[in-house]
């Protein structure tokens, strides 16, 4: 039309309203919630890093039951993350019924990971009078941090059984697109990517190598 | 069936955030998914917000002046705090408290993000609502009820806390260093949902800015306000978290009976403390790495508002638009990397208080940038001297007079001298506090035409301008030289003080007093000028009477539910085409194309 809008095509023009970098809304939503997140976590482990290093730190955990029980955790988890590999791989391939089996299996997972987890957590309090407020072992932040961290890092998984839930069967009835289970997923992942720092920084530096 | 499929999917994504106008009151008032009525309902919790904390600013500055001197009707609201009308040390402490945490959060960052900014972010880019309107309501109605959890605290036993805005532990972590104990968790639990609230919204801003700009409109011709929006949306977003991992710890501390931040050894009354192990250090690493970004996140939509209408009454573009783009990206991105000047007096190695010494200086650096350019966009102006606009030039006044103070203090040796003195409350409510105002004012008056489809009283503005500008600068300037004494802060009285009497302190403080009263008689006045102007005002059906270029001024006033009527507006140039050689108007607006601008002449225009 003119000079004007010759030197303007020059520079890529945004067109307007689809999806920059090829991400929908839901789905950068998610991502910067993680971001977010993952600030959140990050502030109580280096909390937990400064109250350790300030004190005389403790490393009672036995090999069992405590890292046999966390270390099957970590695996059922990690077995959770690949189901919702498949979840998502079936939904962007149409396979509707084959997704939602999948999102079943995550679930499952995550479900059996909060049972270990609760056992582990009644277990520390029963058995060896361990709680937020006091520990036989001497700094009281040991306990404290221990279930704040894992307290918060069960919470988010049972938050995300529940989405799990919500999706299988919304999506199965098709009120939710394939980017809705992966978006899920990234949740999921994410989840699973913290116990990831959760399990060496609060349980394996908790025990001592014989 | 997979393209198909795709494209659905497209459709969907776009349509998403568009819904239909909703016809019961409850849903469309109350409950409304709409981002202009969540902007106003932002608007309208800022301004009671702003009237509890100034109401107990005056009392604060009438216990300084008048630590004996009874009160009655305050005797009877809080016959503890007050008896009979007199406030106690402990009261005066409360007062402070409650006054910064509602300033701060209820105020500086709900208003110029979560007003102005929901309110005309999805119009200035061209969309029909924020990309998640459920969200939307979701943080409001969260920041409701964090601000009836803060004013709850008032009303519990004991009263509102006393530790300050900072909530410095182990006063605010151990309940038996203070008589009150459960204002206090009022206290952390509101700041832990507004942490909430906060997040869903800056997350909102974020995803809204970058995937609804309508066609046309890149990042590099959005309002700077738009810019302000967006990177105050990320400084919240990383910045809230950390707040609330904080909040939740504290909350542990007082009532888990966890250690977070309390060392052990602590004897209180004589009783030794059973905590031990924690650290108090601890709670200002989170609080700060939160509060210093907090700063930023109340200033820069300021920053945002001040450029857009300078330009606009200049009748000139922004000087060097993308210099101030680079320069708030700037200010945000260091912003989180200085919080340790606020604890150089905590105890810390010198060698990190120089590390942070050099990046606090760095910041003057794009706040000088700013500086010049706002200057540079006024210099040879046609400048018209309405009141959005003389708020606006009040803005960068401020914003100057509370930087330079920033340099003293940010310098670890100076700040030994001047830390928890009148210099910093100087510093931080000319710079945080009275300019972000400002902005508010500039952004309120600017955007009022639009939002009520009337004009406000032009010459009550001015009034209110003068008296506020001459005001706050009577009330700011002497603290300055308090904190030179050096007087510290927080103190209910300084009868017994010598020095600080021999130095003249009481008739500074008298003279500050008799400034905050005059200063918050004229803000009465603006209650008054706008309330009388949402109902009674002037009628305005021009939808642009400013001339000014942005999408929100092609739109008619108040604007309609979906914004655009149903249209997709297209964007041809960058957000501040004024003055431009061989134009009719002496300004182009986004959605005109070279054609409508200069008829049928060929010519380049500025992007």
């Amino acid at each position: 039309m003119s000079e004007g809008h010759a030197a303007m095509a020059a520079e890529p023009t945004w067109q307007g309203g689809g999806t920059p970098l090829a991400v929908g809304h839901k789905k950068l939503g998610m991502w910067l919630f993680i971001v977010s997140d993952t600030l959140t976590f990050s502030a109580l482990l280096v909390a937990y890093s400064f109250v350790r290093a300030a004190n005389d730190w403790p490393t009672p955990f036995h090999f069992y039951p405590s890292i046999v029980f966390s270390t099957v955790m970590t695996l059922v988890l990690l077995t959770s993350s690949l189901t919702m590999v498949y979840a998502v791989s079936a939904a962007h391939h149409g396979a509707r019924r084959k997704a939602v089996k999948w999102l079943w299996w995550t679930a499952l997972c995550g479900l059996t990971f909060v049972v270990l987890h609760g056992y582990e957590w009644f277990h520390l309090m029963h058995d060896e009078g361990m709680y937020p407020w006091t520990n036989p072992y001497g700094t009281p932040g040991f306990g404290a941090t221990f279930f704040t961290i894992t307290g918060l890092h069960m919470f988010h998984v049972i938050t995300g059984v529940a989405y799990l839930g919500i999706i299988a069967v919304r999506y199965r009835r098709g009120r939710y697109l394939p980017e809705d289970v992966e978006v899920a997923g990234l949740y999921w992942h994410f989840v699973d990517l913290v116990w990831m720092f959760v399990f060496p920084m609060i349980y394996l530096l908790s025990t001592s190598v014989d | 069936m997979t393209e198909v499929q795709v494209s659905e999917e497209v459709a969907e994504y776009t349509e998403v955030h568009r819904h239909p106008e909703p016809k019961s009151f409850i849903w469309k008032y109350i409950f409304s998914v709409d981002h202009k009525v969540i902007g106003i309902q932002y608007l309208m919790l800022a301004v009671a917000a702003v009237f509890v904390g100034m109401f107990l600013s005056l009392l604060v500055r009438l216990r300084l002046v008048w630590p004996e001197e009874s009160i009655p009707l305050l005797g009877q609201l809080f016959p503890i705090g007050a008896p009979d009308g007199v406030m106690t040390p402990e009261f005066y402490l409360a007062m402070l408290t409650m006054h910064g945490t509602i300033m701060v959060f209820m105020v500086l960052t709900t208003a110029p993000q979560g007003g102005f900014g929901n309110y005309f972010l999805p119009i200035q880019i061209g969309a029909a609502d924020m990309a998640f309107p459920r969200l939307n309501m979701l943080s409001f109605w969260s920041t409701f009820v964090s601000f009836m959890l803060l004013l709850a605290a008032f009303f519990v036993e004991g009263g509102a806390p006393w530790s300050g805005w900072t909530g410095y532990p182990p006063l605010s972590a151990v309940p038996e260093a203070t008589v009150q104990g459960f204002g206090q968790d009022l206290w952390v639990a509101s700041i832990a949902v507004f942490c909430i609230a906060s997040l869903l919204g800056a997350l909102n801003f974020i995803v809204t800015t970058l995937d609804l700009r309508a066609k046309g409109l890149t990042m590099f011709r959005m309002p700077l306000t738009c810019w302000t929006w967006f990177v105050t949306a990320i400084l919240g977003l990383l910045a809230f978290g950390v707040l609330l991992a904080a909040g939740v710890l504290l909350l542990m501390d007082r009532n888990v009976g966890t250690s977070f931040f309390v060392p052990g050894g602590l004897v209180i009354s004589d009783k030794q403390i059973d905590h031990s192990g924690g650290s108090p250090i601890l709670w200002q690493h989170l609080f700060w790495f939160f509060g210093h970004p907090e700063v930023y996140i109340a200033i820069l939509p300021g920053m945002g508002v001040t450029s857009h209408i300078l330009s606009t009454f200049a009748r000139k573009t922004v000087f060097g638009y993308k210099a101030m783009v680079y320069a708030v990206l700037a200010i945000g991105f260091l912003g989180f990397v200085v919080w340790g000047h606020h604890m150089f007096v905590s105890g810390m190695s010198p060698y990190s208080a120089f590390v942070f010494s050099i990046l606090t200086m760095c910041i003057g650096v794009p706040s000088a940038i700013k500086t010049f350019n706002w200057i540079g966009t006024m210099w040879g102006g046609k400048i018209r001297f309405t009141s959005p606009m003389l708020f606006s030039i009040g803005f960068v006044s401020l914003f100057v007079t509370g930087g330079i103070s920033g340099i003293f203090l940010g310098q670890p040796t100076i700040d030994l001298f001047f830390h928890d003195t009148y210099f910093v409350v100087a510093h931080f409510h000319l710079i945080m506090g009275v300019a972000a105002i400002f902005g508010m004012f500039a952004g309120l008056i600017f955007w009022f035409p639009k939002m009520f489809g009337r004009m406000m009283d032009e010459r009550l503005n001015k009034i209110h301008f003068w008296m506020t500008f001459v005001g706050v600068y009577a009330i700011f300037g002497p603290m300055h030289y308090l904190g030179m004494m050096p007087h510290p802060r927080r103190y209910a009285e300084i009868t017994s003080v010598d020095y600080l009497e021999a130095m003249g302190a009481a008739d500074l403080h008298l003279f500050i007093t008799a400034a905050a009263i005059l200063t918050i008689l004229a803000q009465f006045l603006f209650l008054f000028n706008l309330i009388k102007s949402i109902f009674k005002g002037k009628e305005c059906r021009d939808p642009n009477p400013w001339e000014a270029t942005t999408l929100e001024w092609t739109i008619s006033s108040p604007p309609p539910h979906d914004n655009f009527a149903g249209k997709v507006p297209h964007v041809y140039r960058g957000a501040y085409d004024f003055s431009l050689p061989g134009t009719k108007r002496d300004f182009a607006m986004q959605c005109n194309n070279d054609e409508a601008v200069f008829g049928s002449r060929p010519a380049s225009s500025g992007d």
